[in-house]
């Protein structure tokens, strides 16, 4: 197979943000193996055998669950949690929606008009107020009136700033305090156009926030996210969704198969 | 975390050995960890493959092969051209005759539009403009009242529609307003979108033409990856876009995209977001992203803060002392005195190369906390004022007796120390770039010297 098929598949995987170090593992995976066929589908195989290979979803039989939403400034945190009530909705189950994000402007209000979309409990409090002990109150009422889910939503933070990371660990107690082995899901926001800076925030975030799986947001766009990859490879966390828009519907279970179809597709 | 690129070369020149003259084969080496360094920092991959061609052409050069400091050498290449593809455009706002002046926010959902309308207002009238914001994202939930909670924190006059207006009449109407009531700039905050919803970026083409903006400033998130390119130029095909504002430059991104948008679609980047406050926007210094890029640490940011809170001597003095490598503690201790006028200490170690680190070892919020400011001053106010000048001395008993003089413990002396000593090996390590090149844009206020750690 010629070395130049290899370098446009290397090239497709940098310009997807693969990364790298992920890109040469699969280079590599693949460069002995290039007369068994098509490269491409070989680095396709690759891929699905990394992605699909993950933990499930972890699913305790303890109610109601709760589930952290984390993530660096920006990526769609609030939206993810409007439409993750709304898949919960669809499936007959009952969310809390808690809006732990008590520092950035009118992100409460934001978020009430997501859980006014889906008809949930929604657990608020004032701008400025402990995030902690909002995220007390909704796990305790969710507890009370016997709901599903607690969806909390959580303000956005990046990664370098050790002090705001902590104060996710002091959430997670508190969650705890009230239900056993809560959050029993936390899931890392990632954006898709992010780059190589995906891989430090999933290791910051893994390591004071326990992620469990990652929501992949904006691949409506150009960007494919590919970092995602990177860090499934790298650290273990699966994707667990993808957003794929800014509507109520817009958030789907992550397909491996789509995403790397859609990784291989031609840029816009 | 990424070892920085100087660091890098080092490695490479090292393996292969000081003594022997640089090869172009050791040469072939460096460059391939030149490209991944930039790869890494996410500047887009044909800029990568352009750029490492140009910087083979000159280090093949016979000076560069026959030098005694190839590293040094080739890291200034490196730096040379990373420094022209950012070239010195215009940062800040345009100079417009425009009463009021308009000035429209746009970019991709989330990169930090709204955040940043507010903070250039609350620049504008440090500059001692008259501004007054407007929103016209009428489709994400709340995305009014956020920029209205927003300006009203930062005493920004914000003008305000029926919920039912459109779009357009919105920044329409702030402008009447604003030429009414004698505002002279108009900031226009829009709806994040897409570069490929054509009905969306038809909006703003409306918004544009009715409302003429003297700048269209492209707010991008300065983590973004290889797409940034894809985005910023479609914005500019479509636009004409006058600036880039990179915003969340307060990560740990290498900003590498900015690189990318600045050589692919020509659009100067004009300020920085780096922070979530009102107050942190600031007009953009490439030398700085530069640095950054080369794993070097801003510390030319650095010694700017100081400067603001520490008159001109002390900050010569200062970057004379860095320069020479004789920064002491009881520089430190001038420092952190300031530091308290500053803001917080963790925005200032983020800026010292390898203190980024060490300010996530600290107990929870020391980094933030004004008694663990207090604590190291008086762990250094402990110290003789040889034991100051001369952190060497200090041996274990002294440490005993600082501790015990400070009401603290000798971990802790042992950690102020350490700290000094890696903010001294860093600052020497930038120190020892080569400081041959004179260049322009660096501004205003700096004394000369300072310019140094960039040549
Ligand atoms: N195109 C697109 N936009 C999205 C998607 N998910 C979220 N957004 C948009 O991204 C922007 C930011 O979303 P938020 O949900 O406010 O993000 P966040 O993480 O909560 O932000 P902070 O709380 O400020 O950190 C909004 O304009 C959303 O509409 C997606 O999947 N596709
Ligand atoms: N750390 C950091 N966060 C920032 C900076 N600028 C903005 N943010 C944060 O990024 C998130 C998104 O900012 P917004 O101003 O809402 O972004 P936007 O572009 O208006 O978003 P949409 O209107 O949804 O497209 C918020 O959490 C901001 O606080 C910055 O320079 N540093
Ligand atoms: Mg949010
Ligand atoms: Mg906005």
């Amino acid at each position: 197979m010629p070395a130049e098929t290899l370098d446009a598949l290397e090239e497709l995987l940098i310009e997807a943000d693969v990364g790298v170090a992920a890109t040469n593992r699969l280079i590599e995976a693949v460069r002995g193996r290039a007369d068994d066929g098509d490269l491409r589908a070989l680095v396709r195989d690759e891929l699905l055998a990394l992605l699909e290979a993950r933990p499930a979803s972890p699913s305790p039989d303890v109610s109601p669950r709760v589930v952290l939403v984390v993530g660096v400034n920006g990526t769609g945190k609030t939206t993810t949690v409007g439409r993750l009530a709304r898949l919960l909705t669809s499936e007959g189950k009952q969310p809390v929606i808690c809006a732990a994000d008590t520092f950035r402007a009118a992100a409460v209000e934001q978020l009430e008009v997501w859980a006014g979309r889906v008809n949930a409990d929604f657990i608020r409090a004032t701008t400025g107020s402990d995030p902690a002990a909002v995220v007390f109150d909704a796990v305790s009422s969710g507890k009370a009136k016997g709901r599903d889910v607690v969806l909390v939503d959580t303000a956005g933070r990046l990664h370098t700033r050790a002090n705001l990371m902590a104060e996710l660990d002091k959430i997670r107690r508190v969650a705890g305090r009230v239900v056993a082995g809560a959050p029993h899901e936390t899931l890392l926001v990632l954006d898709a156009t992010v780059g190589q800076n995906g891989l430090p925030q999933a290791r910051a975030f893994l390591e004071t926030a326990g992620v469990t799986g990652i929501v992949l947001t904006k691949l409506d766009g150009t960007a494919k996210g590919g970092i995602a990859v990177a860090i499934t490879a790298e650290l273990g966390v699966p994707i667990r969704y993808v957003g794929v828009g800014e509507q109520i519907d817009d958030l789907l279970p992550f397909s491996a198969e789509d995403y790397v179809d859609a990784l291989f597709e031609p840029v816009w | 975390m990424f070892a920085s690129l100087s660091e890098r070369l080092q490695e490479v020149f090292a393996s292969i050995g000081r003594e022997s003259r640089l090869t172009p084969e050791a040469v072939e080496t460096a460059l391939r960890e030149i490209r991944m360094a930039l790869l890494e920092a996410d500047v887009n991959f044909k800029v990568v493959k352009a750029f490492v061609d140009r910087v083979r052409d000159r280090a093949v050069d016979r000076e560069v092969l026959d030098s005694l400091t190839p590293t040094q050498q080739v890291v200034a290449i490196v730096r040379d051209e990373l420094r022209a593809l950012l070239g010195d455009g215009p940062t800040g706002l345009s100079v417009s005759s425009q009463r009021p002046q308009v000035v429209l926010l746009l970019g991709l959902q989330g990169a930090g539009k709204t955040t940043t309308t507010v903070k250039l207002a609350h620049w504008l009238k440090q500059q001692g403009r008259h501004p007054i914001v407007v929103s016209t994202d009428v489709r994400r939930p709340a995305a009014i009242e956020q920029l209205s909670v927003l300006a009203s924190d930062a005493g920004v006059r914000v003008h305000e529609s029926s919920a039912d207006t459109a779009v357009v009449a919105r920044a329409e109407g702030a402008v009447t307003t604003g030429r009414e009531m004698g505002f002279d700039v108009v900031l226009v905050d829009t709806a994040g979108r897409l570069h490929i919803d054509d009905d969306l970026m038809a909006e703003l083409e409306a918004i544009k033409s009715s409302l003429a903006p003297s700048d269209l400033l492209y707010v991008a998130d300065a983590m973004t990856g290889q797409d940034a390119i894809k985005s910023a130029g479609e914005f500019n095909r479509r636009l004409d876009i006058s600036g880039v504002v990179l915003s969340k430059m307060d990560g740990d991104a290498r900003g590498g995209a900015a690189l990318s948008v600045v050589s692919v679609v020509g659009v100067p980047v004009t300020f920085i977001g780096d922070g979530e406050r009102i107050e942190d926007l600031q007009p953009f210094h490439p030398d700085r992203l530069v640095s950054r890029m080369l794993g070097m640490g801003d510390v030319l940011s650095l010694v700017e803060k100081a400067e603001q809170a520490v008159s001109q001597e002390d900050a010569a003095r200062l970057e004379k002392r860095i320069r020479r490598n004789q920064l002491t503690l009881q520089d430190m201790r001038d420092q952190l005195a300031s530091v308290s006028k500053m803001g917080p200490l963790e925005k200032l170690t983020e800026l010292i190369p390898g203190m980024n680190q060490t300010a996530s070892q600290l107990p929870d919020g020391a980094e933030v906390n004004p008694r663990a400011l207090k604590q190291t001053m008086a762990i250094i106010d402990s110290m003789t004022r040889r034991e100051r000048t001369h952190h060497q001395i200090i041996d274990g008993s002294r440490r005993r007796r600082i501790a015990r003089g400070s009401g603290t413990t000798v971990q802790e002396v042992n950690r102020l120390l350490k700290q000094f000593m890696d903010m001294r090996k860093m600052l020497r390590a930038v120190g020892g770039v080569s400081r041959s090149r004179r260049k322009k844009g660096g501004r205003r206020r700096l004394p000369t010297g300072m310019r140094f750690p960039m040549g």
